[in-house]
C-alpha cells in the first residue's frame, strides 16, 4: 500500500514537471490556429518563425551574447578563481564574499543598480550593456565552478612540472589549465545557459538597437499566446537538452 | 666516492615563526645514497624542498659542485624530484609524462623518443606508454614517477617518501628496485623517509633528523649500532634503557652498577666520573633470557611473547616494574629457551655489547614515544 503510494506521489511530481513540457512541444506541431484544439500534424509554426525576420534576428542576437557572456566571463572567472586559490593577498575574503553576494543577491537589485551605473556612466543600452550585465551575473558561477575543481587539484603538479624544466607560465599552459579544462567547459555552459534564459535583468538594461529572445518571446506572449512560441519554446529545448548531455559527457570524459 | 657533490650550509627555515631548519650544515657526496630519517615535522621535507627550489631558505647556501643554487628556480636546478604521491600529469600519457622534461629542453624529437623508451626499459614499463596514469598501479605510477625524473640525468635526485603509499610487500620489492637503479646510474639519491628500517636497508649514509637540527649522521650501522643520544636510539629500532651509575673508572672499562648488578664494561669515548649517572642501552637482540637459578642477571618475569617467525620476542616486567623487550634467535636445542607467560625469569648480556650514553634530560615522556606506522 505504502509502495503504491509512493509510486503515485512520484508520478505525479513528474506529471506536473513534465506534463506542461510535452504539451508544449506537442502543440508546436499544431496545425490548429486555436492553439487548444488539435488540428493535425504541421510544422507551419516552424515556418512562420522563421519567416519571422526579427525573431530570427533575436535568436541570432540572443545566441552571440550568450558566447560572448560565456566566453568573457569564463576568462575572468579562471583567472579570479586561479588567483583566489593560488594567492594570498589582502581583501582575498572580501573579493570572495562579494561574488556570492552578486548571486545570492535578488537580480531585480543587480539589474536596477547595473541600469543606474550604465545611466550614470552613459554607456548606451544595447549590446554592450547586455554584455557587461550578462557577464557580472555569470561569473560567479564560473569562478566557483573551477575553484571546486582547482580544490581537487594536486598542489604537487605544478612543482613537478617547474622541476622538469617549465616556467612558471610553461607550466600553466602545459599543465594547469589542461587539468582544469573540465571546469572551465562547465562553466562556460553555465555561462551560456545563464545567459541565454535571462529575462530578468536584460529587460533593465537591453535598449531597441538589439533585441534579444527572452525579450521577444515576453512581448510576443503579453498580447496572447501564438503557437509560434510553442515552436520557438520546442527548439530552446532541443537545444538546452543537447547542451547538457555535452557537458554531462565532457565531465564524465574527464573524469579519472 | 667521498667528493662533496650538494653542500648545505647554516640553512635556516621558519613557517609562521616557527623554525622548522635551525642553521643546518651538510654535505652531500658524489654517487652516495643519502638518507634523512626523522619523526614528521623534523624538517627532512623541508630540506628537501630546499634543494628542490620549491622553498627559499631564510638563511644560508646551497651549492652544487660549487655553484651557488640558493636563489636559482627550480626549473634551472639540475636536481629532480620524485614526489609522494607521485604528481604525474594526469591529462597525459606515461609517454608523455616521462617525455615532459626532455620537451622542456626542446631535444629532438627522435632523442626524446629514445631516451623515454630507454628510461621505461629501466623500470620495466615498455608497454605502458600510451597508459594514462589513473590506469595504472601505484606501485607502477611511482615507476613512472622515477622515470619521469631520471630521464633527466640529473646529477641529484631527490626523493619524498615516494615508498609510503605503497603496501608494505611492493614496498620491499621497490626498494631493491631503488638501490639497483641508484647502483647501474651513479646518481646521487638523496632519500626522505620516516621508516627506519627503510633507511637503514638502502643508505649509504643516515642523517637523523629532530626539530631542525641533525642528531647524527653516519653509516646505517653507525646510527643503530652507535647511536649519538636517547633519541637516535628510540627512534632507530627498539632498545632497552638501563639506569647505571658509575663505581670506578679504570684504564678501558668502568665499573658500574645497573640496577644493583655490578658489571664491567667498556669505557665510553665522553668522559665519565666516578658515581656518574648513566644510560646503558642494550637491543632486544643483545637481550639474554636466562633460567631463574642463574646467579646473574636481573629478576623478572615474562609478561608478553610473540613468535615472529625467525624470532621470538618477549617482553619482561623487572622487579622494579621497568619493562625489558628481548628478541631471540631459535635454538631448539635449547631447553630453557620455551618460558611460558609469568614464568620468572633473569635477563642479562654479553658485557661489551652495551652501548653507554650520559644521562640527559629526557625530552620525550615514555608514552609519547610511538613511532610512525
Amino acid at each position: 500500500m505504502t509502495r503504491w503510494l509512493s509510486r503515485a506521489y512520484l508520478a505525479s511530481v513528474y506529471l506536473l514537471l513534465y506534463l506542461p513540457i510535452v504539451v508544449l512541444v506537442v502543440f508546436s506541431f499544431n496545425d490548429s490556429r486555436t492553439g487548444y484544439a488539435w488540428g493535425g500534424l504541421s510544422l507551419r509554426w516552424y515556418q512562420s518563425l522563421f519567416n519571422n525576420h526579427a525573431m530570427v534576428q533575436a535568436m541570432w542576437n540572443s545566441l552571440w551574447l550568450a558566447l560572448s557572456a560565456a566566453t568573457v566571463s569564463t576568462l575572468i572567472g579562471a583567472l579570479t578563481a586561479l588567483a583566489l586559490h593560488r594567492y594570498r593577498f589582502r581583501g582575498k575574503k572580501v573579493l570572495n564574499g562579494m561574488l556570492f553576494v552578486v548571486m545570492m543577491s535578488p537580480e531585480i537589485v543587480l539589474a536596477i543598480s547595473l541600469l543606474a551605473l550604465f545611466l550614470l556612466v552613459g554607456i548606451q543600452l544595447g549590446y554592450v550593456s547586455l554584455l557587461l550585465a550578462h557577464v557580472t551575473f555569470c561569473l560567479p558561477f564560473v569562478v566557483i565552478t573551477v575553484m571546486a575543481r582547482l580544490s581537487g587539484f594536486d598542489e604537487r603538479l605544478p612543482e613537478a612540472a617547474r622541476d622538469l624544466g617549465a616556467s612558471d607560465f610553461t607550466m600553466t599552459r602545459t599543465v594547469l589549465i589542461p587539468v582544469i579544462m573540465p571546469a572551465l567547459m562547465a562553466g562556460w555552459l553555465l555561462g551560456f545557459t545563464l545567459s541565454l534564459d535571462d529575462v530578468v535583468v536584460s529587460t533593465f538594461v537591453s535598449g531597441p538597437s538589439y533585441e534579444i529572445l527572452p525579450l521577444r518571446i515576453y512581448s510576443m506572449v503579453r498580447v496572447g499566446l501564438k503557437p509560434e512560441v510553442n515552436a520557438v519554446g520546442t527548439l530552446l529545448l532541443v537545444f538546452s537538452l543537447v547542451m547538457l548531455m555535452l557537458s554531462q559527457w565532457i565531465l564524465t570524459r574527464s573524469k579519472r | 666516492m667521498n667528493k662533496t657533490l650538494l653542500s648545505l650550509h647554516h640553512l635556516s627555515k621558519e613557517f609562521d615563526g616557527k623554525t622548522v631548519l635551525d642553521s643546518l650544515d651538510l654535505e652531500i657526496y658524489d654517487g652516495e645514497f643519502i638518507t634523512l630519517l626523522g619523526p614528521s615535522g623534523c624538517g627532512k621535507t623541508t630540506l628537501l624542498r630546499l634543494m628542490a627550489g620549491f622553498e627559499q631558505p631564510d638563511a644560508g647556501t646551497i651549492t652544487l659542485s660549487g655553484v651557488d643554487l640558493t636563489h636559482t628556480p627550480p626549473e634551472r636546478r639540475p636536481l629532480n624530484t620524485v614526489f609522494q604521491h607521485y604528481a604525474l600529469f594526469p591529462h597525459m600519457s606515461v609517454f608523455d609524462n616521462v617525455a615532459y622534461g626532455l620537451k622542456m629542453e626542446k631535444r629532438p624529437k627522435d632523442e626524446i623518443r629514445q631516451r623515454v623508451r630507454e628510461a621505461l626499459a629501466m623500470v620495466q614499463l615498455e608497454d605502458y606508454a600510451n597508459r594514462r596514469p589513473h590506469q595504472l598501479s601505484g606501485g607502477q605510477q611511482q615507476r613512472v614517477a622515477i622515470a619521469r625524473a631520471v630521464v633527466k640525468r640529473p646529477k641529484v635526485l631527490l626523493l619524498d617518501e615516494p615508498l609510503s603509499a605503497l603496501d608494505y610487500k611492493l614496498r620491499r620489492t621497490m626498494q631493491v628496485e631503488l638501490k639497483r637503479l641508484q647502483r647501474e646510474l651513479g646518481i646521487t639519491f638523496v632519500f626522505v623517509t620516516h621508516d627506519q628500517e627503510e633507511a637503514l636497508s638502502m643508505s649509504d649514509r643516515v642523517v637523523v633528523l629532530k626539530d631542525g637540527r641533525i642528531q647524527q649522521l653516519g653509516t646505517p650501522r653507525e646510527v643503530y649500532e652507535r647511536p649519538a643520544n636517547l633519541f637516535t636510539a628510540r627512534f632507530v629500532g627498539e632498545t632497552n634503557f638501563f639506569p647505571g651509575t658509575v663505581t670506578a673508572v679504570g684504564e678501558n672499562e668502568l665499573r658500574v652498577d645497573v640496577l644493583g648488578l655490578a658489571r664491567t664494561l667498556r669505557k665510553p669515548t665522553f668522559a665519565v666520573a666516578e658515581g656518574q649517572r648513566l644510560h646503558v642501552l642494550l637491543r632486544p637482540e643483545d637481550i639474554r633470557v636466562l633460567d631463574p637459578a642463574d646467579a646473574d642477571g636481573l629478576p623478572g618475569k615474562i609478561v608478553e611473547r610473540n613468535y615472529k617467525g625467525s624470532t621470538l620476542d618477549s617482553v619482561i616486567h623487572l622487579a622494579d616494574g621497568t619493562e625489558v623487550l628481548a628478541s631471540e634467535f631459535f635454538d631448539e636445542d635449547d631447553p630453557a629457551f620455551d618460558y611460558r607467560l609469568g614464568e620468572p625469569v633473569k635477563v642479562s648480556w654479553v658485557d661489551g655489547w652495551e652501548w653507554l650514553l650520559p644521562e640527559e634530560v629526557d625530552p620525550t615522556p615514555a608514552e609519547d614515544r610511538t613511532v610512525e606506522a
